[in-house]
């Protein structure tokens, strides 16, 4: 049997009261893109954590690269990588410098030269950190879990407050990765990510998985309906009645929700020319990822991801009751 | 790489970026220097009780009180804001992700603070010689040597230890100091306490502080007798200060920051 990078059964978590992760199974092969998405406060950074080695675990089964992470081995350490977020390094050191500082923690680094063109910073090698913008000093914390060569990399978050094109050269740095055969486990609030990045997403909702799969299939949205909407224009008269009764009309604007959608555009185009109506943003459109996410977490405002703040929410119940 | 090559080159960068800073590093010396002068200055000319009971001149009261001020700054007020910081930045979690042994990091730490504070301390020990003519007796080198190394890593422990009472960074150097100052101020360090009355001394003496002063006392103007300098009650009260920082900050130091 060959080992999987990740490997989770049944795994749960409590903070005082609160349950922040219920019973989660989790596989992720080796050589995979595994992205984990879900709202704040669903319980991914608190999975995440325990996979890191950061958390302990209240019950289940956790193997990660074969070890278990609450054992903290130096062994287990010496194969991962983290980018965290919110981490910092001293800020006058250099980037070549604290990349060699980090390298030497692992007993074989990669070279740091190699560390730094991976990221895109050959530019900066020298620079001071605290000269670093935001966005470069990102790409440093993607090259510090980098720097002892890692088989699994943890990315928390990697792209958060990059600009458009920023964003593009990550994916590009992450693909890279993949290509070198690095396991990465991604966690993002961005659905394009996971979708350009990820070979598996796993949608994570008030401390359960609620779907997972190949970002394409996730929660059947490859078998889902097709969306057909526009808006009709006022004092226009409406499509005729075996037509419009496949949509829902909200005002002026028109929606179906249909999986043979084809003689339904024939009929409504057709109409429309005869009758010279103009079918304003007319849209024929897949369920995104997005609203595949949108509809599996229910997401609600307000919620939030840190331990603390479940522990606060906990006590504010506990003082309400 | 062994762990002790670990320490030694984690000490190195840890240096590499002090110097990096030069307006901290500056003051990190002028500070105690700039005490010593002034205390001496607004005391100097008459003459202070020392520890022992002799009086001595004020200037040369000055030179080991303002010695242990350095130790106890460079090693306990440092360690204790630094590492705060460190914390609520997320360095100390980050490190926590890598291989490295958390106290191999620490270690690394301490022994930078130690080798700072080793430079201010030749750097006063030096001044007070060519400015105020306080010569350190070479008889009792020993004795110095042995209490400058007990306090400076028994102030290291300590404050580590404070690290675990101490919430985020903001509020360091505010709990670290109301620690530190009043019982600074109480043993002695600014104002000689020798006239004061006996609770206070009572109360000072059960601290590290006080017995740390009184042993730098011993050290660099040896009472007839006592000729070797050592004041080894004073020195084993800070060596058990140290080991009961060292047990608090093992069952007690925090890597994350609390939110």
């Amino acid at each position: 049997m060959t080992t999987r990078a990740i490997d989770v059964k049944g795994l749960r978590k409590s903070y005082g009261n609160v349950e922040a992760v219920r019973g989660i199974d989790l596989q992720v092969e080796v050589g995979e893109v595994f992205a984990l998405l879900g709202p704040n406060g669903a319980g991914k950074t608190t999975v995440v954590e325990i996979l890191e080695g950061y958390r302990t675990r209240d019950s289940g089964e956790v193997r990660v690269l074969g070890s278990d992470p609450g054992s903290n081995e130096r062994s287990f350490k010496e194969r991962i990588g983290i980018v965290l977020q919110e981490t910092s390094v001293d800020r006058f050191f250099t980037v070549r410098e604290v990349i060699e500082l980090y390298g030497g923690y692992y007993p074989n680094p990669l070279p740091v030269d190699e560390v730094i063109e991976l990221v895109g910073l050959t530019e900066k090698r020298e620079e001071r950190i605290r000269r670093l913008s935001g966005g470069q000093q990102r790409r440093l914390d993607v090259a510090l879990g980098l720097a002892g060569d890692p088989e699994l990399l943890f990315l928390d978050e990697p792209t958060t407050g990059f600009d458009p094109s920023a964003r593009r050269g990550a994916w590009q740095m992450i693909k890279n990765l993949q290509s070198l055969g690095k396991t990465i486990l991604l966690t993002t609030h961005y659905m394009d990510e996971a979708q350009t990045l990820a070979d598996r997403v796993a949608v994570i909702a008030r401390g359960e998985i609620v779907a997972e799969g190949p970002p394409d299939a996730l929660g059947g949205r490859d078998v889902a309906g097709t969306r057909i909407s526009f808006v009709l224009p006022s004092g226009s008269s409406s499509p005729p009645p075996h037509v419009a009764g496949v949509f829902q009309v909200l005002g002026s604007s028109w929606t179906a929700e249909t999986t043979d959608a084809l003689p339904v555009l024939h009929e409504l185009t057709g109409w429309a020319v005869d009758n010279h109506v103009e079918l304003r943003s007319l849209q024929v459109s897949q369920p995104t990822l997005e609203d595949v996410y949108l509809a599996l977490t229910g997401t609600r405002d307000g919620e939030s991801d840190s331990p603390k703040d479940a522990d606060t929410n906990s006590r504010k119940r506990a003082r309400r009751e | 790489m062994s762990n002790a090559q670990l320490v030694l080159r984690q000490a190195r960068f840890e240096n590499k970026a002090f110097w990096r800073n030069p307006a901290a590093a500056f003051f990190t010396f002028a500070f105690p220097l700039l005490f010593l002068i002034i205390f001496s200055t607004l005391l100097g000319g008459g003459t202070s009780p020392s520890p022992s009971g002799e009086t001595i001149e004020s200037t040369t009261y000055f030179i080991p009180a303002i010695l242990s001020f350095s130790v106890v700054t460079a090693c306990f007020t440092n360690i204790a804001i630094s590492i705060s910081f460190s914390r609520d930045e997320g360095v100390l979690k980050r490190l926590r992700g890598t291989p490295c042994p958390g106290w191999v990091y620490l270690a690394a730490r301490v022994l930078h603070a130690v080798f700072v504070n080793l430079i201010l301390v030749v750097i006063v020990v030096v001044f007070g010689q060519v400015v105020y003519g306080v010569d350190l007796p070479l008889d009792t080198l020993s004795a110095f040597l042995l209490t400058l190394v007990v306090g400076a890593a028994s102030f290291c422990a300590l404050g580590l230890a404070a690290t675990c009472a101490v919430p985020n960074a903001e509020a360091a150097p505010a709990v670290v100091n109301v620690m530190v100052l009043p019982l600074l101020f109480l043993s002695g360090t600014f104002i000689p306490i020798g006239d004061s009355p006996q609770w206070i001394q009572t109360f000072a003496g059960l601290f590290p502080i006080k017995h740390f002063l009184d042993g730098m006392f011993e050290a660099i103007l040896p009472p007839s007798d006592n000729p070797s300098g050592f004041l080894w009650s004073s020195i084993a009260v800070i060596a058990l200060w140290g080991v009961a920082g060292l047990v608090v900050a093992i069952r007690f130091f925090r890597w994350e920051p609390s939110r």
